[in-house]
This record gives C-alpha cells, sequence and structure tokens, in this order.
C-alpha cells in the first residue's frame, strides 16, 4: 500500500515541469496526459467537420441561387475554406494570445516553448504542418487499405504499420511530445482557466470543533488531506459515505453527525493542524510518511 | 464568525481575504486580454498588470509553503502561468510581423538553405532525366511513372493533333478558377507532406522528389518524340519554373530536418532537429505564398497566353525574379542583427 501510493505520488511530479520565471518562482507546469490531448483534437476535428458542412451547405446555396454560373465561384469557395480549415486552423489559433484551439480551450490546456520563451509562428508552423504525416497520412493509408481491398493490401498494410510510428510517438516518451512537437520544441501544458470559489468550505463549519482528539488528527498526511477536499468539492453522495465510514473506523469516532458535516469538521480539524505544523517546518506528505524520511 | 477555536490557523485565513481582491483584479485583466487583445486594456491597467503579476507570483510561494487548500494553490499556478505569458510575451502587430517576414526572414531562411536546395534540385534533375531516357526508350515505361488520372488522355496512344490540342486550350476559358484552385490545394499538400516526411530521416523526402521528376520527364519525352518539345517547354515553363522551385524548396526543408536528425554534430538529437525544424518551418510558409502564384501562373496565365515566346518569357522572368529575391546579397538594415 505504500509503495501504491508512492507511486500514486511519483506519478503526479513526473507530470511536473520546471519553468522558473524571472522572479525565481517556479510554475511548476503539469504536462497534459495523452487523454487530454487526444479530446482537445478530437473536438478540433469535430469542429473542422462541422465547419465543412457549414461550407457544403453554402456551395448548395450558391448553386441553388445562381444556378451553374455559380458553380464555379462555389468551387473555389469550397475548395479554398477546405485548404485553409485544414492548413491553417491550427496555426491560426495556436498564434493566437491563447496558444490554443477551441477544442485545446475547452479541455484547459496550451501549448508553450519548451524553453519557456515566447511561442514564435515558426515554432507553431512546423509542430502543426507534421500533422500532415501524423494524422492525414495514416488516415489516406487507412482508406486505401480499405477501399482497395486485395491488390496493393499487403503494401498499404505496411504503409499504415509505418504511418502507427508517428502516429504512437507521443506514448513513447516521458515528455508526451508528438514529433510535431519535437521539431517545433514544444510542449503541451494544463493551464485550466480555474475559478476560485467562495472558500465554501470554511464556511460550512459546524460550531462545535473540538471533538477529535489528537491522535485522531495525525491519522493522515498531506496527500490524503487534499484527496478528502476534492471529494467534498465534487460533492458526491456516495463517495462521501463511502469516505466518511473509511475514516470512522479508521479514526475509531463514534461521531454521528451527517456524512457530509463530519467530513468538513475533520477537514477543518486536520488542515489547522497540519498547517500549524507547517509553520513549524514539519511537513507529512502522506499517512506512510512517519517524519525523518526523504521527500521524494 | 465563532471566536471559538479558530478552525484554521488565523494566518492562513487572513493571507487569503488580504490578497483575494488583487488576485481577481489580475484575472480580470488577463481574461480580457487573452479575449480580445492587449490594446482593449486602460493604460491604467497595463500599469497594473505587471505589479499585480508580481504579487500573484509572491501568493503563490508563500501558498504553496503554508497552505494545504489544493484549490488555493493550483488557482494560484494557473493564474501566474497565464499572466507569465502575457507579461514575457513580445509582441508585434500582426502587419509589421508578415513585413519583416517577406523582407528580412523567409529570403534568409531560403538562404541558408542553399545546400539542401541544390541536393533537391539535384534529385529532380536525375528523376526527370532518367524518366526522359527510359521513356524514350520504351514507351511501356510511361503508365508507370504517370498516374492515369493526372495524365487525363496526355499518354502515346493520343494522337498527336490531340496532345497539340491539350498544350493550348486544355481547359476551355470556363473554370479557370477552380481548376487554379484546385492546383493551388493540390500542390501545397504535396509540399507540406514533402516537408513533413523530412523527420524519418529524409529519405521519403527524396524519393517524393525524384518521382516528381521522374513524371517531368516522362511527359517531355512524349511529348519530345511527336516533335512537340519546345511547345511542350513553354506551357510547363510558365508556372512550372516557380511550382517546381517551390517543391524544390520543400524538398529542402525536409532534407534539412532530415539531415540534422541523422547528424546532430555538436548539439544534441533533439535541439538539432528543433534548430532546423524551425528555420525549415519559415521557408515552407513562403513555399504555400509561391505555390499560390504558381496556381495563378498554371489556371489563369497559361490558358490566356498562348503564344509560346511569351510562356518563356513569362516563365524566365519569374524565375530571375525569386533568384534575384532570394539570393541577391543584400545589406541588413540592423547591423547588430548580424
Amino acid at each position: 500500500m505504500a509503495e501504491y501510493a508512492a507511486v500514486n505520488r511519483r506519478a503526479l511530479i513526473g507530470k511536473r515541469r520546471t519553468l522558473v520565471t524571472p522572479e525565481g518562482v517556479d510554475l511548476g507546469l503539469r504536462l497534459a496526459d495523452g487523454g487530454q490531448r487526444v479530446g482537445a483534437f478530437l473536438l478540433d476535428l469535430l469542429i473542422m467537420f462541422v465547419a465543412l458542412i457549414a461550407l457544403t451547405l453554402l456551395l448548395v446555396f450558391i448553386v441553388s441561387a445562381f444556378g451553374l454560373r455559380g458553380l464555379e465561384t462555389g468551387a473555389i469557395v469550397w475548395l479554398l475554406g477546405f485548404f485553409l480549415l485544414r492548413n491553417f486552423y491550427f496555426i491560426l489559433m495556436e498564434m493566437g494570445p491563447r496558444a490554443a484551439t477551441f477544442g485545446k480551450r475547452a479541455i484547459g490546456i496550451r501549448v508553450i516553448a519548451r524553453s519557456g520563451e515566447r511561442l514564435t509562428a515558426d515554432r507553431v508552423i512546423v509542430r502543426n504542418m507534421t500533422r500532415e504525416i501524423e494524422f492525414y497520412l495514416p488516415l489516406s493509408f487507412l482508406f486505401y487499405n480499405l477501399s482497395d481491398g486485395s491488390g496493393g493490401g499487403l503494401t498499404a498494410l505496411a504503409g499504415t504499420l509505418w504511418t502507427l510510428l508517428f502516429v504512437l510517438f507521443p506514448w513513447f516518451n516521458k515528455d508526451r511530445l508528438r514529433i510535431g512537437d519535437l521539431l517545433a520544441g514544444t510542449w503541451v501544458v494544463n493551464a485550466p482557466n480555474r475559478k476560485l470559489g467562495a472558500d465554501a468550505l470554511l464556511r460550512e463549519r459546524s460550531e462545535s470543533d473540538a471533538q477529535f482528539t489528537e491522535a485522531q488528527l495525525d491519522v493522515y498526511g498531506i496527500y490524503e488531506l487534499q484527496t478528502l477536499e476534492e471529494v467534498l468539492r465534487h460533492d458526491d453522495g456516495k463517495t462521501i459515505a463511502t469516505v466518511a465510514a473509511t475514516i470512522r473506523h479508521k479514526i475509531g469516532s463514534t461521531d454521528d453527525r451527517p456524512d457530509r458535516d463530519f467530513l468538513v469538521a475533520y477537514y477543518d480539524a486536520t488542515r489547522a493542524r497540519m498547517e500549524r505544523n507547517l509553520l513549524f517546518g514539519k511537513r507529512r506528505e502522506d499517512k506512510f510518511d512517519r517524519g525523518g524520511t526523504i521527500r521524494p | 464568525m465563532s471566536s471559538a477555536a479558530p478552525a484554521l490557523p488565523a494566518d492562513t485565513r487572513r493571507f487569503r481575504a488580504a490578497r483575494e481582491a488583487d488576485w481577481r483584479r489580475l484575472e480580470e485583466i488577463v481574461a480580457r486580454a487573452e479575449r480580445r487583445s492587449v490594446r482593449a486594456l486602460e493604460d491604467e491597467e497595463l500599469l497594473a498588470l505587471p505589479i499585480l503579476y508580481r504579487g500573484a507570483l509572491s501568493s503563490l510561494s508563500v501558498a504553496r509553503e503554508t497552505s494545504l487548500d489544493l484549490e488555493l494553490v493550483t488557482y494560484l499556478e494557473g493564474l501566474c502561468t497565464r499572466a507569465y505569458f502575457f507579461v514575457y510575451g513580445v509582441r508585434s502587430s500582426p502587419g509589421k510581423r508578415l513585413g519583416a517576414f517577406f523582407a528580412r526572414d523567409w529570403p534568409g531562411a531560403v538562404r541558408s538553405l542553399w545546400k539542401e536546395t541544390l541536393v533537391a534540385l539535384l534529385l529532380t534533375l536525375v528523376g526527370a532525366l532518367s524518366g526522359y531516357l527510359l521513356v524514350s526508350g520504351n514507351p511501356g515505361w510511361y503508365d508507370s511513372f504517370v498516374p492515369p488520372d493526372l495524365a487525363s488522355g496526355r499518354d502515346f496512344s493520343a494522337s498527336t493533333a490531340s496532345l497539340r490540342d491539350t498544350l493550348y486550350h486544355d481547359q476551355g476559358a470556363q473554370g479557370l478558377g477552380f481548376f487554379a484552385t484546385y492546383l493551388f490545394t493540390h500542390n501545397s499538400q504535396v509540399s507540406v507532406l514533402c516537408f513533413a516526411l523530412g523527420f524519418a530521416f529524409g529519405v521519403p523526402t527524396a524519393l517524393l522528389l525524384v518521382h516528381n521528376g521522374t513524371m517531368l520527364g516522362a511527359i517531355l519525352a512524349l511529348f519530345a518524340s511527336r516533335g512537340l518539345g519546345p511547345e511542350m517547354g513553354g506551357w510547363l515553363i510558365i508556372h512550372g519554373s516557380t511550382e517546381f522551385f517551390a517543391i524544390i524548396l520543400a524538398g529542402a526543408a525536409g532534407l534539412r530536418i532530415g539531415w540534422a536528425v541523422i547528424f546532430p554534430g555538436e548539439e544534441t538529437r533533439l535541439a538539432s532537429a528543433t534548430r532546423a525544424g524551425r528555420s525549415a518551418a519559415l521557408v515552407m510558409g513562403g513555399v504555400v505564398v509561391m505555390l499560390l502564384v504558381a496556381g495563378l501562373l498554371e489556371g489563369i496565365g497559361r490558358q490566356l497566353i498562348v503564344n509560346d515566346l511569351m510562356r518563356y518569357g513569362v516563365g524566365l522572368t519569374m524565375l530571375a525574379l525569386w533568384l534575384v529575391y532570394f539570393y541577391l546579397p543584400r545589406r541588413s538594415r540592423d547591423p547588430s542583427r548580424g
């Protein structure tokens, strides 16, 4: 169990990347994980797809309004629109001040230069032009495979395998770099637009505080405390019941308040004690941390 | 609030209460600047931005050491990150950036690729020569070099008269614009692929260049066998000087990346690839512009100009213009930039 927690913690720390500002503070950026990247990309594809449908409707409209004379203009608009969408949607969006496409914004991630400098246009162009071999090329091989059937089947299979190399590249390096990221010197980090909620947990505090003994408050460490905080913020009835039962059992409490009230009271009391300890230089990473050990 | 035994150390709560207004102001300013641009900010806000940013950073340091409120720390980390990229992102207007690109950055990047450009040119010529010789020797090769949908009737079974016909009015006056657009988008896609494949050690890029050359050679051989060589040259050169130049530059950009991956020199492989990738990207940005010009020349210019001499004149003039633009030595306006 101790090992599991340690692995879990190391995974969290493993996603942190140092970016020290000129003021000397490490921003401690968190890399976007594979799921977030794929999710953002799928959202972008969806947006592009919808735009393409709109473009096609426009073409149909032009043709129906002007007859065949409008066909050429309509076709030019469609072809150029498709070209711009395929090549410049990503580039223009990422060159903007938020350095993120609509999909990335929705997920809460953005592109930054690995060196921490400004994200320049050339970097954005490289990272998006390589999408051609990372996405469109495998896609065309796949379609070739499907439509062709027997004829060049083996060739197409070899092609698909070869292009899979590019597609799966991000899963084989610890920084989750696409080939485009590699060439451009960029990576994708979490930059969620978080709102600071009113200090809800504090206000709900029940009036009677002092019913936990010191031993009961010393059961857990920071990791568990912050997990508890997340549970309380998500406010899911079932989870709260489970967690409350576990904690009651663990600390041997006979407290019979409603589960949520009990957890809030326990959270406040534990946090107060731990923060006081922090001021004295005592930092307990998790429940297995018995002091004197090396922090990861 | 009850005075009995505060649940949190008074410090933590006072810390947040004292600074929260500043954080929210910073958040509001950054959000507005992100939504529109820095110009949407008032002077007073611009002055306040760096101060608020540094305040938030110092809050972050304090919070990390003394507070166990995960939400507070992640909020501050997010806020500081967003503000950091604003305060330290040096920006110039898009117009100025575009001006600098065409005046200095693009030709500079092309010049720095001169070795790869020569190699790409050589590969194309080797392809063209072998295509020409093979097809002249045995017309059976033609079909394997030129895909039938691209040839659209221009093959050895066609009569000389119909071949001559394709040179002078192949599309008719209608549909010129569409044809130009189609050529432009198609060629751009091919050249982007040519560039991107450079990452695979440049091998696919070289293959694409040779392939492109053999196609050219094969078509030339077909027309030369009917005594239409010079006319075909005119048909090709009017746009080909620009188009082939662009494709060769895209290939050169791909080769540069491949070379940097195989032979990184003193740098690490990653750093070398990154540096090559960025200078190659500048070239690629311009290649798209060149292909747009080529598409216009091919789709519209070639259909309207049917005089061979004029076609040669336009094609060679374009080539001369590109060469002067890229390679003519020029004095840099700012000597400190080198």
